[in-house]
């Protein structure tokens, strides 16, 4: 099971500003290890932001986003106290659903 | 949108048919969409194409904040922030990494046309933000210097 994500959301203004950092390898598939064998791709292909039911981000991604991945992004209508729910889900079938409270600006 | 939303209900249509022909596993059907033959794209013309455009359009609304010179190409922090009226689609593509496209994000009523990121640079490149806007298909450019590659090993 991977580590849990790291979430901030707080108000700034009207709006919900929410960074996050993903604890994931994103292995391209293009490297290789020690001793030549190529290291299998292993990569975040979706990821999705809700609030209150409604998404407010969805993702795709390739093997080129950095390892631990890290986002960040502003939407509309969210209040100090709701939560905001992340799920990643990977190239292996693996996913993880995180949550965080909005904090007050 | 409209268009875009039918392609997309069509794929997934298309993934629970093979899902119930046994063809790809369950879990993989469980998913949401991933457009493999977009991140399979191998230069920026073919990823605008496999995105469902057929050319975009230079702009000046779309602003790319990136470095100049980038020290390590493993962690390259890109953002993008488009003024495009209704800003449906914020792509990520780098010319000269193995594949082309790099991220998409899709932008609901209510979310900022803004995205903040960090990709993994082979080499020097141009990055180029992709912004679906009203259907319409705009990019913005930018070039960063890589002094060490990011994606070999």
């Amino acid at each position: 099971m991977a580590d849990p994500m790291r979430i901030r959301a707080s108000m700034t203004g009207d709006k919900v500003e929410v960074k996050v950092l993903m604890a994931h390898e994103m292995e391209t598939g293009l490297r290789k290890d020690a001793s030549g064998n190529a290291i299998p791709a292993h990569f975040i292909r979706n990821v999705t932001v809700t609030h209150g039911g409604r998404t407010v981000l969805s993702a795709q991604w390739g093997t080129s986003v950095s390892r631990n991945p890290f986002l960040h992004f502003r939407f509309k209508g969210g209040k100090p106290g709701e939560r905001v729910t992340i799920t990643w889900l990977d190239n292996k079938g693996e996913r993880r659903t995180d949550e965080a409270v909005i904090a007050g600006g | 949108m409209d268009a875009r939303r039918r392609e997309v209900l069509k794929t997934g249509g298309g993934v629970l048919a093979l899902a119930a022909a046994g063809i790809i596993k369950p879990g993989e059907a469980l998913g949401q969409e991933w457009n493999k033959a977009a991140f399979d794209t191998k230069s920026v013309a073919e990823t605008v194409k496999a995105l469902g455009g057929g050319a975009s359009t230079p702009s000046g609304s779309i602003e790319i904040t990136a470095p100049d010179i980038a020290e390590n190409g493993a962690v390259v922090p890109i953002a993008v922030e488009s003024k495009l009226p209704r800003t449906q689609a914020i792509a990520i593509l780098i010319e000269k990494n193995p594949n082309t496209l790099s991220a998409e994000f899709e932008i609901p009523a209510g979310t900022d046309p803004f995205v903040s990121t960090r990709v993994k640079m082979a080499e020097t490149s141009n990055i180029y933000a992709l912004v679906i806007a009203d259907g319409k298909y705009f990019h913005a450019v930018k070039e960063i210097k890589v002094t060490i590659g990011g994606c070999g090993g």
